[in-house]
């Protein structure tokens, strides 16, 4: 069950079990047509693929979920990334006449990549996370997670784990998708509290009045606080720590706290800041900005550590162990185990009506592995979406007045 | 004459109704006859007045009151609309219905003439909004909420329970928000897509994809609806556009206001050759502005300039009126100082040069960079000297700098002062106005070639510079100096300007 057993040497042998046996197929079609509402939704979709030796191809569609599999299957992808609905078929934009192929929707996402927290983060950093860390990655869900619901009236987030020192957020909503580029960079500034790169110490100022969303934020990261930063970073613990935080303090308070006055009002906010400061989540607005970024997919498996990118279950959040999420090697090794009674019983029954066969015995592969929980929450997801899919399509037919 | 203009009214009745409001969103295109003398004129005034609004943004805040006081007055000039609630009967001259259907009409037409690239579409379009703001603006608060409702911006106002309990978020959502504004005024309830600069800015409460907005505050949804609408409209203009250019008496007038609007390029060069090499240095002193002066500086101390500083430079003095083969001499001349032997010279920089006035490579005639240009691209690094001394020095060393060329003190703070709000091309203004002992340039700069040329005015040398200037320099000089001493004036200027622009236009029907 260890993941330590991942080689990324390996991956020529384990993604093509992992495209034949495990990978959801059905579900992720199942997400990406949404409900069949719109016309060639699926098939304007672009994918990217990277390929053994970084061969990267870009561009690539797909008519039918038979075909997404078996090119899949073919190809192996090392990487999925996830582009925009586009005007034409993807495959065929060399044969469109310049300036009308055009991305036309995609869902609004987010990426919140640990990289980016190097500056107020002691206990890694660069690409490696621990669970200490990992706490900022909560904070930054918790805060987004209801701005987006709250604030913006999203109600079809899916949250995956990007497989190494990340999370992604897709906005699966109608409205989501059809947002502008100035709309996404709107959001996305919204959203963002941290500002400025290695020149600037202080990188949150708050000034009169205090927004309602910026309260909120706040009462999240203060939840955290005490225990995050105080105990598990130690920001306090060391000079050179200290030293990081006295630099975002303003002078006169620091001169009222010396001299042992009273506390002034001026930078009245300078605690909310410094909380903020260590806290608050970092987007990248570039990925959020543009309708045709290419984002890794969901169950898509990441090279270097061998993790597949699962979607998570907020409710599950406050334990979500990044480190306990399955590799691929783990689920091809648990897909191997000898299959129980129960199973060969089925088996048998089974081999009487081949159609579903295979459809079935491909369910019942994934449910034997770790991967089983992320899949079921997957479909949850779906559930929920579909039923706004029908809503849409019950009205397209009465329009057409087809009953 | 209250009978014939009943009679008007009789046949065009729903464009009658339109210009009983003074302001509108351009939604339905003009549906009568217009002679091609008209159709010429309101374009040309209309771009005239686009022209005043473009140049107003950069020097003054937008809906500052001189920024309003100089566009009204040049409304009024132009004989468009500038009083909301004007009275037909007290005025004199062109009705108020009449000022009306002319910015209908030449807002139709521009938008055939500006619809044809990207470019010229956001410029469009970005002076277009700023007038309709500037009118908006103007318009009682009654007639704003009768456009609105006239215009389907149907945003619906939020219940006075509602608004108690949203109260505190309210107030501490924005700035501008007080408890007495949410008691006072209707708050609307808008789709977060409308009001993006709000969202973006976090100024206004979200909730549940919809933000809440005072009366007061309406104004930027509006703006936003007015851009989107015109943007959809032009990319629509454009598709019609090969019909309209089959109409040959059409075709010419349309390219010639297209081209009008980027302005003097100083891409022509006029007085070739009446400057000769050994009065650039006192000139230099003298006309040039900052940043040239600087770029001769470093060239004469160091004998070399870079690439950057080349190319400002180089097509500056080419602007200026310097030949190839003066602009071969002094480069030459200069670099022979320096490290450069004569032959790498031949060699390597002489071709760039002659790149530079079109005798090389794809013969482009480069044209001389207009201030945008130098403060937005390519900024200097170190070991340049190029870019504009406003934008790119550090306050200190500008400081030093203006004070080696002495600059008064309280002149230099002002530049200053000028430069921390980010007014790089006022502070330019500033300096000529200091360094030529004037209260007021009385030109909006936006090219160092402008610079030199107010310059050599002002120092009397330049009654021939002046005659052969294009139309749109001039007029954008007619319209600043038309102060109050210039009034008797004006009225000759106009006339003259009217047979002038009818000379220019009739020039290029018959070059087509």
């Amino acid at each position: 069950m260890s993941s330590s057993n991942y080689d990324s040497a390996c991956l020529p042998d384990l993604l093509p079990l992992y495209y034949r046996r495990l990978f959801p197929f059905s579900q992720y079609y199942r997400w990406l047509n949404y409900g069949g509402v719109q016309k060639n939704y699926f098939q304007n979709r672009e994918f990217s693929f990277t390929l053994k030796d970084d061969i990267y191809v870009r561009y690539q569609s797909f008519s039918t979920q038979t075909e997404l599999e078996k090119e899949m299957q073919k190809m192996n992808p090392y990487k999925i990334d996830i582009g925009a609905i586009y005007s034409h078929r993807p495959n065929q934009h060399n044969t469109v006449k310049s300036g009308t192929f055009q991305a036309l929707e995609k869902e609004l996402v987010f990426d919140i990549d640990m990289t980016d927290y190097d500056d107020v983060r002691s206990c890694c950093s660069a690409a490696d996370i621990c669970c200490k860390c990992w706490t900022l990655m909560t904070i930054a869900i918790h805060i987004l997670d209801r701005a987006l619901r709250e604030d913006f009236g999203f109600q079809h987030l899916l949250w995956v784990y990007s497989g190494r020192r990340g999370v992604h957020c897709w906005v699966c909503d109608e409205a989501a998708r059809k947002l502008s580029v100035a709309a996404r960079s709107a959001v996305a500034e919204y959203l963002s509290l941290v500002k400025g790169g290695e020149e600037t110490l202080k990188k949150v100022v708050l000034t009169d009045p205090i927004h309602p969303f910026i309260r909120e934020s706040l009462a999240v990261v203060e939840r955290y606080f005490p225990r995050y930063a105080l105990q598990e970073q130690d920001i306090l613990g060391r000079k050179e720590s200290v030293d990081k935080v006295l630099a975002l303090m303003p002078e006169d308070i620091l001169f009222t706290i010396c001299s042992g006055a009273k506390k002034k009002t001026l930078g009245q906010y300078f605690e909310k800041e410094i909380m903020l400061q260590y806290c608050y989540p970092r987007l990248d607005v570039n990925v959020s900005k543009g309708v045709n970024h290419l984002l890794k997919s969901p169950f898509s498996v990441h090279p270097k550590t061998g993790r597949i990118s699962v979607p998570m279950d907020l409710k599950e959040l406050e334990t979500f162990d990044p480190f306990a999420v399955p590799t691929i090697s783990q689920i091809c090794e648990e897909l191997d185990r000898p299959r129980t009674e129960e199973e060969k019983s089925e088996d048998t029954k089974e081999k009487e009506n081949e159609k579903d066969a295979a459809e079935r015995r491909k369910i019942r592969d994934y449910k034997r592995t770790s991967l089983a929980k992320y899949v079921k929450y997957f479909d949850q997801f779906l559930e929920k979406m579909a039923r706004s899919w029908k809503g849409e399509l019950l009205k397209k037919s009465d329009l057409q007045k087809d009953f | 004459m209250q009978f014939s203009s009943r009679r008007k009214k009789y046949n065009t009745n729903s464009q009658t109704e339109l210009y009983l409001h003074p302001l509108q969103f351009y939604g339905q295109p003009p549906l009568e006859n217009i002679s091609l003398s008209e159709f010429e004129a309101f374009a040309v005034d209309r771009l005239k007045l686009l022209k005043t609004i473009e140049n107003l943004g950069v020097s003054y805040v937008k809906l500052s009151e001189q920024y309003t006081k100089k566009l009204e007055s040049e409304s009024k000039a132009l004989n468009f609309l500038y009083r909301p609630d004007a009275d037909d009967r007290k005025s004199s001259g062109p009705t108020e219905y009449e000022k009306r259907r002319k910015d209908h009409i030449s807002h139709f037409i521009l938008r055939l003439a500006y619809c044809q690239t990207e470019d010229l579409r956001r410029w469009f379009i970005q002076q277009e909004v700023d007038l309709f703001r500037y009118r908006f603006n103007e318009l009682h608060p009654k007639q704003k909420l009768e456009f609105l409702h006239r215009n389907n911006l149907q945003y619906d106002t939020i219940s006075v329970e509602e608004k108690k309990a949203l109260q505190d978020k309210l107030v501490n959502s924005s700035y501008a928000v007080s408890g007495i504004t949410v008691e006072d005024q209707d708050f609307y309830k808008v789709p977060f897509q409308d009001a993006l600069d709000l969202v973006r800015t976090r100024k206004v409460y979200l909730k549940a994809g919809y933000v809440f907005i005072p009366h007061q505050d309406i104004v930027t949804i509006v703006l936003n609806d007015f851009r989107t609408r015109l943007s959809k409209a032009l990319a629509l203009t454009a598709r019609s556009l090969p019909a309209v250019h089959s109409d040959e008496r059409l075709q010419p007038l349309l390219n010639h206001l297209s081209h009008a609007y980027v302005g003097q390029d100083y891409s022509i060069q006029k007085n070739v050759g009446k400057i000769s090499l050994e009065q650039i240095d006192s000139l230099s002193g003298k006309s040039f502005p900052l940043c040239m002066r600087q770029l001769h500086q470093s060239l004469r101390e160091n004998h070399h300039l870079r690439h950057g500083g080349r190319m400002q430079y180089g097509l500056f003095l080419k602007g200026i009126g310097l030949s190839l083969e003066q602009a071969l001499q002094f480069w030459r001349s200069e670099f022979i100082r320096g490290k450069v032997d004569a032959d790498k010279f031949d060699k390597a920089y002489a071709y760039s040069i002659r790149h530079m006035f079109g005798k090389e490579g794809k013969r482009t005639d480069y044209t001389p960079y207009s201030c945008m240009k130098v403060i937005l691209s390519n900024p200097p690094s170190q070991g340049d000297h190029h870019g504009c001394p406003f934008r790119h020095s550090e306050p200190e060393l500008l400081k030093q700098k203006l004070q080696f060329y002495k600059v008064s003190p309280s002149g230099i703070s002002q530049i200053l002062e000028l430069v921390k709000g980010m007014h790089y091309q006022l502070a330019c203004q500033k300096y000529f106005e200091l360094t030529h002992n004037m209260e007021d340039a009385s030109f909006s700069l936006n090219h160092p070639n402008q610079y030199f040329i107010e310059s050599q005015k002002v120092l009397g040398g330049g009654k021939d510079l002046k005659r052969e200037m294009d139309i749109p320099q001039r007029s954008q000089e007619n319209s600043a100096t038309r102060g109050p001493s210039a009034a008797p004036e004006a009225a000759a200027n106009a006339s003259q300007e009217l047979a002038e622009v009818t000379e220019e236009l009739d020039s290029f029907f018959q070059d087509a």
